[in-house]
């Protein structure tokens, strides 16, 4: 029987016919398979909570994010790097709604997302929770911020989610933009007057660290992780994924001339990686806790950006109605 | 904190874009606008900001009628035995060309 109305976006009952042990056995030999899930087929109830959970979390960062970035629009030092960073700022805009429109199809309301993220009840990427204190920050930001969410980004195009996965490739191709953009900030400070320079290494020396724990905490330590990884919505781990982006960045710093700030960083030549020192996963949980520097900051804001906004959204659906009103009493 | 009416975000769009033309539109993601003309342009500018597309559709999510995963089978079951319908099925005497 086909069914009418919301089909797109709604996932049917449980059909009578298989019991859920046969249609969890069905399920996990597609993820096996590496086939995609699509939003109406049957999906175990913890896979669609994980799933909604990842992907609003993403959502929420990517607006969120704005925020850091957006502070320094209207002092970008020319009109290019201005141009630029508004072209940078509206793609996290877009990204945010991409991965909305994909928590969607899982059976939850973007209302509902966006309350979760204004009431503090949803987390977001903690490297957010972080000031941008200089131009310097810009660049930092678009090279290792958005060069770690490139690294995981593409991993996570690998996913067995459907629609995530599809949202993560799009994403994936505007990212780049974001990552060269920050790097040739880096580049040309760092290269440049010696306060230029110092900007620069100013800025890598407070987002390093950060931007190492934004890819998550060890595997040891992650408790989504064997479930996610089960179900191919992650396909590697965090620690796998660190250390790619690790051995990329590590390089780019040292052609930039900029020092890593991590006394224990050295090169293994044996396995070819570079390897860090202890990472702060204090600092980290802190500030996912709402502990760090910006985090009421931030959730302010967009509390005042919802409030500051709502004429606008009664205004349309006001008019909206009208227009219906109006074409219903023409057909009547 | 007040719930706030689901309809304060307008209702859900699902967007196809044309990437040029000859092409079919390809679904490529949802959006939730008031009305047809903001979900168009709140579509261009979520969508297509790299010149991705010629055309743009918008339509509601609830227009549309899809199968579902447990119809499929006996749906689309019919067509799968009826090999008759592919060329290969048939053969051509040697040396008889354009058939």
């Amino acid at each position: 029987m086909l069914k009418v109305g919301n089909t797109v976006n709604f996932t049917p009952l449980i059909c009578a016919i298989m019991t859920t042990e046969e249609r969890e056995i069905e399920f996990q030999a597609k993820i096996d398979n590496g086939q995609k899930i699509e939003p109406k087929e049957w999906m175990p109830e913890n896979y669609r909570k994980q799933l909604i959970r990842m992907i609003s979390q993403h959502a929420h960062s990517e607006i969120v994010g704005m925020l850091p970035e957006g502070n320094w629009i209207s002092r970008a030092p020319s009109l290019r790097r201005k141009a630029v960073l508004l072209a940078k700022v509206q793609d996290e805009a877009g990204h945010g709604l991409y991965l909305y429109s994909a928590a969607e199809t899982l059976g939850i309301d973007r209302q509902t997302l966006t309350d979760q993220l204004l009431t503090g009840k949803a987390k977001y990427s903690s490297i957010f929770n972080y000031p941008t204190l200089s131009w310097a920050d810009i660049g930092a930001i678009g090279w290792l911020v958005d060069g770690a969410a490139i690294v995981n980004q593409t991993m996570l195009a690998r996913g067995s989610y459907g629609p995530y996965s599809r949202a993560m490739v799009r994403i994936c191709k505007e990212e780049s933009f974001h990552n060269r953009q920050g790097y040739e900030i880096m580049y040309e400070l760092a290269n440049g007057t010696e306060a230029q320079k110092q900007m620069a290494q100013d800025a890598l020396n407070r987002w390093w660290g950060p931007s190492i724990q934004m890819l998550g905490p060890s595997d040891a330590a992650s408790i989504n992780s064997s479930e996610t990884m089960k179900w191919n919505i992650k396909v590697e781990s965090n620690d796998v994924v660190r250390q790619r982006f690790i051995d990329r960045t590590v390089p780019q710093a040292i052609a930039a001339g900029l020092t890593i700030p991590d006394p224990d960083l050295k090169y293994n030549d044996e396995t070819e990686h570079w390897e860090i020192g202890p990472v702060d996963w204090n600092e980290f949980y802190r500030v996912i806790k709402g502990h760090g520097p910006c985090n009421k900051k931030r959730l302010s804001d967009r509390q005042r950006a919802e409030k500051e906004g709502e004429w606008v959204r009664e205004a349309a659906i006001a008019y909206a109605e009208k227009q219906n009103k109006k074409m219903n009493s023409i057909a009547a | 904190m007040n719930v706030k009416d689901i309809s304060d975000q307008g209702p859900l769009w699902e967007v196809f874009i044309q990437s040029k033309s000859g092409i079919p539109h390809k679904h490529a993601g949802s959006l939730h606008a008031p009305d047809a003309e903001m979900a168009l342009t709140a579509a261009r500018d979520v969508y297509t900001r790299r010149g991705e597309g010629v055309s743009l559709w918008v339509v509601q999510s609830n227009s549309i009628t899809a199968t579902t995963e447990s119809d499929s089978e006996s749906f689309f079951d019919p067509a799968d035995d009826k090999v008759y319908r592919h060329p290969t099925f048939y053969t051509v005497p040697e040396g008889v060309k354009y058939l």
